[in-house]
């Protein structure tokens, strides 16, 4: 540790020139709550020179609603978003993945961004970004570009972002009509554990028909996956025990788990089409309220 | 003195120390500060099993703003082959627990130790001391270390003649088992297994050690004994225990884990060499890499019964994992697994298994658990077979007053039989069961423990009382003390302070653990107040100038036995303490002693159980514990006490475990993945408090603390077995182990 | 190495400290400024006995850098107590026996108090997940809740 630098910019471009400047010479990391980063300091597993708090930036700090499409800035907070009662309202599964990342204490700080950036496999909200449909506003030194979720991550803490760029925020689609969304992980304790399993479900409803799905798993892959095929189970049923079951077995078949600390491939497996039922019972039921 | 009068004893007081904690002011081992106090780093090992051929400390020492180093050479030596033993631990091991000598015996074994201005600066020293190793091959679990072609950890431990890492068997019999199983209807025999769990106490070692030149020592840490602190750092540093003062801060919980030394020794030194006063705090992946967890254990255990109930014989063999060292905890798994049960014919077995993880340290009834967890499992499925309700099966065989214990002693007076029968008479008992929930009974029991204590009871001059005892609180030990103190003297419980004294300001007592406290303290406590009646009569009587056999102590003060005493107006404390100088000088009384008549405790426990059985998820529901606690002094105390204990025995059931990878480290060294239970993972937990005072202790007290985290790893099994129909013979019951047995 | 300097408000008191980048608000605390109310027992979140809270938000300070902190509200366990008189929460925790060996209670005290600004009639369920980032090995929580609940109880009964 010589000369470590921590700078917190007031505007995004200041923070993406410092980023693309800094991050040349040497390891300079983008800090929004900290707790995955602070954690990886601790550990020696990251050991930035320059750290920049993207925290005083009004876009990543902004909750916008333009015509129903929510804008959510990427350093927003977990409790933050929580309190703005209209985003649950048309996104509870993102807002409860979101929602179940730590303690009321993590909640305090953590951010979708940094949840997205940090590329855990088993980020709990990633699932549920996919399943939603909401892509990533990135800027970066040579401008601005949109991303879908799902294709932002390159491996486990690998992410597509270019050198330079920042997540600016996340956009939402306009929520449709009878749609529900919803997202289930599993973990030993009821709290305060990393996923083994998370499953995401999306789904639009019209005439007791799905129109429309997006199934998404976590902690199942090196990525979290968007499930194209139980989708294409799903749309066109209604919901019969067979099209459901046909989606189950293609979450299951989507899965390329490992054996590791918290689970077993076969464990995972299991567990993936048993989420994935539930959090279809739980968007289906969402869905039909509104 | 009737019951129904006490003021004080049986009351829930406030805590003496209890503003101090709510507040932040309570200083416990990290918040000590000194002036130019430095602070210390431990290098650890980086394999699990190799030999040192070097270490070279030279580079470590060069770098600025490093004051000293140390390593094994700077401590005592104590050959392998000679025992030293200091109360059950032997301080060979100690010694090289704390610094490893010829070989490093697991992963995170400390190696050398190096005191700087900063932790940063330590902590970069401790990279450049440059370590040659010749790595060996090792082995982690109980199977490994006992297989014939096993890595071997300690040369001379010989078995059947061999070298070997069994490094220890303990033994009881009663009766003949092979008749006895002749005599059974019926026989269960089963094999378990359980995972090496951690205490878990919140505070990570720390300690704050200033030497001076000539050797007095100042040692304030978190322990569970301050005399166990200043005997283990003498015998390791050479200073004598003269020259050492250890100061007890206050403790972050222990729960048997901190009744050995790992830093202070290492401190003590390092402050020799640089002249100042140096600082260690251990991170919570060093407490969980290299201080004791509990032993995993395997473990085979037999139980023959007649068709009517009545147990005819029972066995179990027990294999503990005692990690580095010798010394894994097989007396509270042999000798406590059949203590509820008058069983004619009897045969335990443990063997002590050395292998390459960090030494074991003694964890709530140590062994005791584990024991618990085979027998109450098979005694269950005999119930089952015999179609018996489980507590009325134990109640048949239930151990009682006359009964000779498998384990040796011949019981008095105690209160079995009435903690099942108030689990039949609770609610919970008979309270419905939906579908995939399900019940389950165990017990349990702890020896308890006496051993040395003393205490201090002085009168303050304004008329007030100063209580010293020398076993550091943990669990709210003040609390008793001046509950029985207050009592005693008959004053209001604000005019009593209760202090834990210092290793120079109090007598020998022992660690607290094994339940001992407030058993052991409450004697000395008891005698010396009552030393102080007497004197306080004697000043009564110069003043009144009657015999001092006329003068009785009531209410705070001292009156006239009778009319026949004559006509005088009641002294008070504060009376008589301001008239102590003129009647003769300070008033106070102090007793030690090795206290004896500790009597043991049981349990026994109600589970409910949800089982997702999609997901092989168990949450319990619902939990009642009854247990014998002699005599509540403090009762929310004794009920936290229980609680407590209940949950970290759920958390061993469910969740805990250490888990090794390939390499031979641990893999879940942080609360993150190391799963104790929170909050939101339990409901309350009932607590049937059976008192059956125990006849050899003035007030009926037993120990407490240890027996409630008996009986749940055994009760949970049960439960889930009467939710979903399958046995777990293997701990923890973690979703995927769980998920995976009943979909085979 | 240059270090940062910043100026923050502490339990309502303008303090100024200078820290190193990656010092975090727990370490300011309690070895510079030493406050040692807040307690380490992790440092990677998963404990909550250094939660603080940071403009009027549960944290955990071992998860705060201190060079965050210019120009915030920190408040701390030292805080809790007004005018030398416990909050509501340090009696009740006091008078349901909800310490043992009281290394978690700090934290547990000022999560229980951001829980009761939040919500004055938290069910036990609410009160259970509220407080899950905060472990207690001795007392099993029972207590604990209890402690909450009487807290609430005694706070609506004021209002
Ligand atoms: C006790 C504890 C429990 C946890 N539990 C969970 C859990 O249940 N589920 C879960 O998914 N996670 C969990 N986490 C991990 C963590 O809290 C989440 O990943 C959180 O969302 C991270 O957000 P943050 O704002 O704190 O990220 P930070 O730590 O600030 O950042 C994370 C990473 O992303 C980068 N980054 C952040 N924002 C941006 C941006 N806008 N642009 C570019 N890069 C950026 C950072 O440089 C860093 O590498 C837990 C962590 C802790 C300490
Ligand atoms: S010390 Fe901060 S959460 Fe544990
Ligand atoms: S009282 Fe000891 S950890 Fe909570």
């Amino acid at each position: 540790m010589s000369e470590v630098k921590f700078v917190s910019p007031e505007t995004l471009e200041q923070a993406v020139d410092e980023y693309s400047k800094s991050s040349k010479e040497g390891k300079t990391k983008i800090l929004a709550g900290g707790t995955d980063l602070l954690v990886q300091i601790r550990s020696g597993a990251s050991q930035p020179d320059t750290i920049i708090d993207i925290k005083n930036i009004k876009e990543l700090k902004e909750i916008s609603n333009y015509n129903g499409s929510y804008t959510i800035g990427a350093a927003v907070a977990g409790a933050v978003l929580d309190e703005e009662k209209d985003f649950g309202n048309n996104w509870p599964g993102v807002l409860e993945a979101l929602r179940l990342i730590g303690s009321e204490q993590i909640q305090g700080r953590a951010s979708l961004g940094g949840n997205l950036c940090n590329a855990s496999p088993a980020g709990d909200s990633v699932p549920a970004l996919i399943a939603s449909g909401a892509t990533v506003n990135v800027k970066g030194p040579e401008g601005e570009r949109n991303m879908p979720i799902e294709s932002f991550h390159a491996g486990p803490g690998k992410t597509n972002l270019k050198n330079g760029e920042i997540v600016v925020n996340f956009q939402f689609p306009k929520k449709q009509k009878h749609s529900g969304d919803a997202y289930i992980r599993m973990i030993p304790r009821t709290e305060m554990d990393i996923a083994v399993v998370g499953c995401a479900v999306n789904v639009t409803i019209e005439n007791d028909k799905c129109v429309d799905a997006r199934v998404a798993l976590g902690a199942v892959a090196p990525t979290a996956l968007l499930v194209e095929d139980a989708s294409k189970a799903l749309i066109g049923s209604n919901f019969e025990k067979d099209a459901v079951e046909k989606a189950a077995l293609a979450c299951e078949a989507a899965c390329n788990p490992i054996d590791d600390k918290r689970g077993t491939v076969s464990y995972r497996k299991k567990v993936s089409k048993v989420l994935f039922k539930r959090a279809l019972e739980k968007a289906i039921e969402r869905a039909k309220r509104g | 003195m009737n019951e129904m009068d006490n003021k004080w004893i049986g009351k829930n007081t406030i805590r003496p120390d209890g503003a101090d904690k709510v507040t932040g002011r309570a200083e416990y081992a990290a918040d000590t500060i000194m002036p130019g106090m430095i602070w210390g780093k431990v290098l650890r090992s980086p394999h699990p099993h190799a030999t040192i051929k070097s270490i070279n400390t030279k580079k470590a020492e060069e770098l600025d703003g490093v004051f000293s180093v140390a390593t094994s050479a700077d401590c005592i030596d104590f050959p392998v082959d000679t025992p030293v033993i200091l109360g059950i631990q032997d301080i060979r091991w100690m010694a090289r627990n704390v610094l490893a000598k010829e070989k490093v015996l697991f992963h995170g074994h400390p190696i050398a130790a190096v005191a700087a201005r900063t932790e940063e600066i330590a902590e970069k020293a401790c990279e450049l001391i440059e370590v040659e190793y010749d790595v060996h091959p090792w082995a982690i679990d109980i199977d490994d270390a006992i297989k014939p072609d096993a890595p071997i950890l300690h040369d001379f431990i010989k078995f059947d003649g061999r070298p070997s890492n069994i490094a220890g068997t303990l033994e009881h019999k009663k009766g003949n088992v092979e008749e006895g199983f002749k005599d059974a209807d019926i026989i269960i025999e089963k094999e378990f297994e359980t995972a090496a769990v951690h205490q878990g106490y919140l505070e990570t070692h720390a300690c704050l050690v200033s030497v001076s030149p000539d050797d007095k020592t100042t040692i304030w840490s978190s322990s569970q004994g301050q005399f166990m602190v200043r005997a283990m750092t003498s015998f390791i540093t050479g200073i004598p225990q003269s020259s050492i003062r250890a100061i007890p801060a206050e403790i972050g919980g222990g729960f048997g884990g901190k009744t050995i030394v790992y830093l202070e020794p290492v401190a003590t030194i390092l402050s020799k060499k640089s002249g100042r006063p140096v600082k260690m705090v251990m991170t919570r992946e060093e407490v969980m890499r290299a201080s004791g967890p509990t032993s995993a254990s395997k473990s085979r255990v037999k139980i023959g019964a007649t068709n009517n109930g009545k147990i005819t014989a029972a066995q179990g063999t027990f294999y503990l994992q005692a990690g580095a060292f010798p010394g894994a905890p097989i007396r509270g798994a042999a000798g406590c697994c059949l203590a509820p049960y008058d069983i004619p014919n009897a045969h335990t077995f443990g063997y002590d298994v050395v292998s390459n993880r960090s030494k074991v340290a003694a964890y709530r009834a140590p062994g005791a658990p584990i024991g618990a967890y085979a027998v109450e499992c098979v005694l269950d499925e005999v119930a089952e077979a015999l179609k018996m309700c489980p507590l009325e099966f134990r109640l048949k065989n239930a151990a009682k007053e006359g009964t000779k214990a498998v384990h040796g002693p011949t019981y008095p007076v105690m209160g079995y039989v009435e903690t099942l029968e108030a689990c039949l008479s609770h609610p919970h008992y008979k309270a419905p069961l939906k579908k995939l929930q399900g019940r389950g009974y165990a017990s349990g029991f702890w020896f308890n423990a006496g051993g040395e204590s003393s205490a201090q009871v002085n009168i303050t001059e304004d008329g007030n009382v100063v209580v010293t005892t020398g076993h550091p609180d943990i669990g709210g030990s003040r609390a008793s003390i001046a509950n029985i103190t207050a009592e005693l003297l008959g004053i209001d419980i604000n005019r009593v302070s209760v202090i834990i004294g210092d290793t120079a300001t109090i007598g020998f007592s022992n660690l607290t653990g094994g339940s001992r406290v407030l058993f052991a303290s409450a004697l000395v406590v008891t005698e010396s107040t009552n030393q102080v009646i007497d004197i306080l009569k004697d000043r009564a009587s110069k003043i009144w100038n009657i015999d001092k056999e006329a003068i009785e102590w009531e209410n705070g003060e001292a009156r006239p036995a009778g009319d026949n005493a004559g006509k005088f107006k009641p002294l008070s404390l504060v009376e008589l303490a301001e008239k102590a100088t003129p009647t003769g000088g300070p008033i106070g009384a102090g007793h030690q002693v090795n206290t004896v008549g500790a009597e043991g405790g049981f349990a026994t426990h109600i589970c409910d159980v949800e089982v997702d059985v999609e997901l092989g998820i168990a949450r319990i529901i619902r939990y009642t514990a009854a247990q014998d606690v002699g005599k509540a002094i403090h009762p929310a105390y004794v009920e936290g006490q229980l609680q407590g204990g209940v949950v970290q025995g759920i958390g061993w059931a469910l969740n805990e475990e250490y888990i090794y990878n390939k390499e031979g480290k641990l893999d879940n060294p942080g609360f993150l993945d190391y799963r104790i239970p929170v909050c939101s993972d339990l409901p309350m937990i009932d607590t049937i408090l059976v008192e059956v005072p125990n006849p050899k202790h003035p007030q009926g007290v037993r120990g407490v603390g240890e027996v409630p985290i008996v009986p749940p790893l055994s009760a949970i099994a049960n439960a889930i077995y009467n939710a979903i129909g399958t046995r777990f013979y293997s701990l923890p019951m973690s979703p995927p182990k769980v998920l995976e047995k009943i979909s085979d | 190495m240059a270090k940062i300097q910043v100026k923050t408000k502490i339990n309502g008191e303008e303090t100024e400290f200078l820290c190193q980048p990656y010092d975090t608000v727990l370490d300011v605390l309690r070895r510079d400024l030493n406050m040692t109310g807040t307690k380490e027992v992790c440092s990677t979140g998963d404990c909550g006995a250094c939660s603080i809270t940071l403009d009027g938000r549960l944290v955990c300070s071992c998860l705060v850098l201190a060079a965050e902190t210019e120009d915030k509200d920190i408040e701390t366990i030292e805080g809790m107590a007004k005018n030398g008189k416990f909050n509501v929460l340090q009696k009740t925790f006091l008078e349901h026996a909800a310490l043992q060996c009281g290394i978690c209670t700090p934290g547990m005290l000022v999560a229980a108090k951001s829980l009761l600004e939040k919500n004055k009639n938290p069910t036990e369920t609410e009160i259970r997940y509220w407080l899950a980032g905060n472990l207690c090995r001795c007392t099993g929580y029972d207590k604990i809740v209890k402690a909450v609940q009487a807290a609430a109880e005694e706070i609506r009964e004021n209002a």
